[in-house]
Formats: C-alpha cells, structure tokens, sequence
C-alpha cells in the first residue's frame, strides 16, 4: 500500500502564483523518502497541502488509502508534521506542548505523558522539560517539533528542513533517530537542503521544480545516471595555467586547486597521467559535491536552460 | 516503538479529548499570567465602586428602587465579564495566529466546531473568573442577595459566550496587534458604558432612550441587574431574545470563516 499517493495536484494562490502544476507522486508504506527542490520549488507548498494547511487547487491526495478530501480527520490522525519554521508557543514547557499535540489527536492525559517522557528522553530534551521553550537553543527547538510530530503515534512522518541550522553533531544524532523509526515502521518524507542527508538516509526521492516533478525513482537508480562527477585536486605549486587535457573537462583552474570533470567509469590513470606529464603534482583529491548533489543541481540548471 | 499507531481511535473520541486539552491550554493561559488577566479589572472595579459607588452615589440616592452601589454593582460585574471573555479570545486566538501554533490544531484531526467551542469556553472561563473576583471584591462595599441565582447564571454565560465568539471573529479577520484593539476600544467600550451601567435608560431624554435601544449591551446588564436585583428597564425575554440572537449569528459567522480558513490558510 501507498503511504501517500499524490494526483495531479495543483495549488495557485491568490495572488496568481502557481506553485504545484499537476505533480503526481507515489511514496510506499515504510519508505524513507526525500522531496528535493530548490528554494521556490513547492516542496512546502506539497507539504503544506498534505497537512492541510493550505487549500488545494485540483488534484487528490490519498493517505493510507484515505481520500484527504472526503476523510480528512482520518487521514490527518496518520499524519505527523516537523514544519520548516518553529511554531510552537514558546512561553509553554516542552512537556505541556507535547501533551497538548497529542490531546488535539484523542491521546488521553496520561498516556501524552508518557509518549512524551519518552520521545524528550530519546531526543535529549528531558532536562528541559519544565523551563520555557523561548529558552531553548536552535538545535533542541528542531528536536522537540520532532518529539512533537511523534507524539500521537503517526504512521507518516514529514519533515520539512528537519535540520536546517543545526550543527553537525545534532544533526547526525538526529539521522540515526529518523532511521530507527523509520527501521520501526514510520514512514517518513524529508525535504532537505542537505543532499548529503537524503543521499544518506533516503531509498527513493522526487525532485520537484518550478511546481513540476523533474524526477522521480530510488536514490541508486537516479545516482546510477549521473553521467559525470567532478573531481577537485590540490596542487603543490601553484598553476600558471591550466593543463590541456585530453578525454577530461577542466572546469576550473585557480592557484593551487583545479576542478576536473570525469566521465562515470573513466580511468582515471589517464588523468593523472596527462598531469604529470605537464608538471602537475597532485597532493590530494575528493568529489566537489556528493553525487545526489552534482544529479540534483544538473537537474536543476538543466530546467532553468529550459 | 511499541505505540499503537493513531488511526485506531475514532473521530468523535479524539473530538472530546482535543476539547478538552483545549480548553485547559486556554485556562492554563490566562491563570499563567494572573496579574495581566485576573487583577486589573478587580482595581477597576474596586475604583469604580469607591468613586461611584460610595463618594459620588451617596449623593445620587436611590436608582430605579435599589441604593445606587447596589444599582452599579451588576454593570460593573457584566462590564468586567464582557471585556475579559472578548479580550481572552482576541488575544488568545490572535496570539496563537502571530507565533503559528494554530497550526497545531489546523494539522490535527479536530472539527473546525470544536476549536472554536474550545476558544469559546476558554473565554467564558475567564470572564466568569473575572466577574466571580469583581462580584466579591463588591461585597466590601455593598450587601447585595441574588434574587434569582439561575437567571443570572444564565445571563452571564451567555453574556460571555456572545462576546468570546466576538472576540474569535475578530482574531480572525485580525493581522497585527493594533486590529485587536480597535473593537475593544471603539465599539465595545462605547456600548458597555452606555449600555446602562451607571444610570437606568428611563432618566433619558427620549431620543436617547430609543437610540439606546439600539444597543445590544444594554439588554444584557438589565438581564443580569434582573437576575441579581430583581428589577430591569426591559422584559427579561428582550434579554435573553437578543443574547439567543446575536449568538446564533456570530457561531454561523465564526464556523463558517474558520471552514474557509480566512486569516488562517491559505
């Protein structure tokens, strides 16, 4: 079954924005699933409409199998939302903001209380429980829409820029608790700006753009026709001009770094070959950008070409 | 995670709990900051009463049959019940709209109904609270026995169930701080204060008199001067006819915005 199948769903605001043109979309129960797009794309305009905080234009959305137009409140039960932008009361504790999501979704009082010790104990907030939320650093704020998200037990959990601005320890902390409930059944959808974080944690994606999806299909799949990658490589000395090489795309030259695009499969024997050659010693190499990211921004540039 | 997942419980289950924590939040809210919401309109009414109740009323004599603190007492508890549930509901509400946190409920499987009754009665919460202090914060300058206890409940609650779903309406409509100021300060103070709070309408002029009809405010403090004094200007059905109606119209127009989502969706 369908966690959540999107059809031809549309969304034009008031002021003649058309922000969803028609996308369709299709995440399976238990996927762990990243929407990609670029500021603007429609992500949360997506994600807004799944939740039912904006109205939508046309289109279906089905939750579970639930129609979210003609059985919304059940669809909404399943539903879990980490929202982009903080939107908790602030001058309320961490633990009454979590007992009083799960009372808008039936859960009674004391068993609020006790999803709520455990969600705060398991995303590091216990400590804060009882002091205002207005107190609390970037990071814990992030952590407790999370444990507020999940606090009603839903089977779909979407996460709209879960970690922006949190530094990398939080971060990777709050990768392996995203996994292991998504290892306990959550589905979830992220949209990130970090495509290392969807390249890491994500089987399947959709790239949206422009209101439109460009792409759509699993993580290895989409990585797999990724043409080229680009390679940087440290020189010991500085380059007084940039070496003319064969079967190999310089993209760039400055100082003591140059940018070689490589052809997926190319030997990269030639490659090093040609550099020393012409008096290029390399003293370090890596990728530019992780490989979901080169596919995503080609993607993207491609789109604006068009 | 062992949780069982939420879409076991029904609609109407989860409806009941969601009011509930709802109208908690909202009582939660106002006894948080008891000093900003419960005490100021106990100074004002213990202002009121000193100045027109004993300094200048000793002068006035009798109103209407009743000594003259006696006669203000009423007005002066429903002015306070009256300001504190509209005021409630505005700035809850509104506050809710300002930080997002409506949010929370807008995602949450709960009718459209059962937020605003949650609002609603958080608002009559107050006022009542409000009223209660005012009421006993009267019994230092006045003796006064409620000669009919039920009719006075009702008048009250009703009262603060009219102007708390005023109060929803505005928040509603309402995109800055200044937008839940601007009744209060210029329809709801203006008819509180000439709804027959300080004087019966029958020492006016006739012109007066039947301007002063048009106020709906007015029916409410004869109701409840009613209630507790046993006497009023008007028919205590008036009362009870324009509180049923001005309630039935503001719920259809709150229900109806909020399922429309104006000021809340977009």
């Amino acid at each position: 079954m369908y966690a959540l199948e999107i059809s031809q769903l549309k969304k034009t605001y008031d002021n003649g924005h058309e922000a969803l043109k028609g996308i369709d979309l299709a995440v399976e129960e238990g996927d762990f699933f990243a929407l990609l797009g670029p500021n603007g794309a429609g992500k949360s305009t997506a994600i807004g409409v799944i939740s039912s905080l904006v109205n939508d234009s046309g289109g279906s959305i089905k939750v579970f199998g639930k129609d979210l137009s003609t059985e919304r409140n059940l669809c909404k039960l399943d539903i879990g939302l980490v929202p982009q932008e903080i939107n908790f009361n602030v001058f309320e504790t961490p633990l009454n903001i979590l007992t009083t999501q799960a009372g808008y979704y039936g859960v009674d009082r004391a068993t609020a209380t006790t999803r709520a010790e455990k969600y705060l104990k398991l995303l590091d907030l216990w400590d804060k429980r009882n002091g205002p939320a207005r107190e609390m650093s970037g990071g814990m704020k992030r952590r407790l829409m999370i444990a507020r998200a999940l606090v009603h037990a839903p089977r779909l959990l979407i996460l709209d820029e879960p970690t922006a601005g949190v530094d990398i320890e939080i971060r990777r902390s709050m990768w392996e608790f995203l996994e292991k409930i998504n290892r306990d059944g959550t589905t979830i959808i992220l949209t990130t700006h970090y495509l290392e974080e969807a390249e890491t944690l994500c089987r399947n994606v959709a790239i949206i753009d422009k209101g439109v999806i460009v792409e759509q299909g699993a993580v290895e799949e989409l990585l797999s026709r990724s043409m080229v990658q680009t390679f940087v490589l440290d020189l010991k000395d500085s380059a007084t001009a940039a070496p003319t090489l064969t079967g190999f795309e310089v993209m760039s030259c400055e100082d003591k770094r140059l940018e070689v695009e490589v052809v997926i499969g190319q030997s990269l024997n030639g490659l090093f070959q040609q550099l020393q050659q012409q008096g290029f010693e390399v003293t370090s190499m890596r990728n530019k950008s992780n490989r979901l990211e080169e596919f995503f921004l080609r993607l993207v540039s491609k789109s604006e070409a068009a | 995670m062992n949780s069982p997942h939420a879409s076991s419980r029904s609609i109407a289950a989860v409806n009941w709990v969601a009011f509930k924590t709802l109208v908690s939040k909202e009582i939660r809210r106002f006894t948080r900051i008891w000093v900003q919401t419960i005490v100021p309109p106990a100074v004002s009414a213990v202002l009121y009463m000193m100045i027109f109740g004993k300094l200048i009323g000793t002068r006035i004599g009798d109103m209407d049959g009743h000594p003259y603190i006696n006669f203000v007492v009423p007005g002066i508890i429903m002015m306070a019940v009256i300001t504190n549930s509209y005021s409630n509901a505005v700035s809850s509400f509104f506050g809710a709209k300002f930080q997002h946190h409506i949010e929370e409920m807008l995602i949450a499987p709960i009718h459209n109904w059962v937020i605003l009754a949650g609002y609603v009665v958080g608002g009559v919460c107050r006022g009542l609270a409000v009223g209660a202090l005012v009421a006993a914060v009267s019994l230092f300058f006045t003796r006064i026995t409620v000669e009919n206890p039920l009719i006075t409940v009702m008048v009250v609650v009703l009262t603060s169930t009219l102007f708390a779903l005023g109060g929803v309406i505005n928040s509603v409509y309402a995109k800055s701080f200044d937008d839940i100021s601007i009744i209060p300060n210029f329809v709801l103070t203006p008819l509180t204060y000439l709804g027959g709070i300080f004087y019966s309408v029958k020492l006016l002029p006739d012109f007066w008199y039947n301007i002063s009809l048009l106020n709906p405010v007015l029916y409410m403090i004869n109701g409840f001067r009613y209630g507790i004094l046993g006497s009023s200007d008007f028919p205590l059905w008036w009362s009870f006819f324009v509180i049923a109606v001005f309630i039935l119209v503001l719920a259809a127009i709150a229900l109806h915005l909020m399922n429309k989502g104006v000021g809340i969706k977009s």
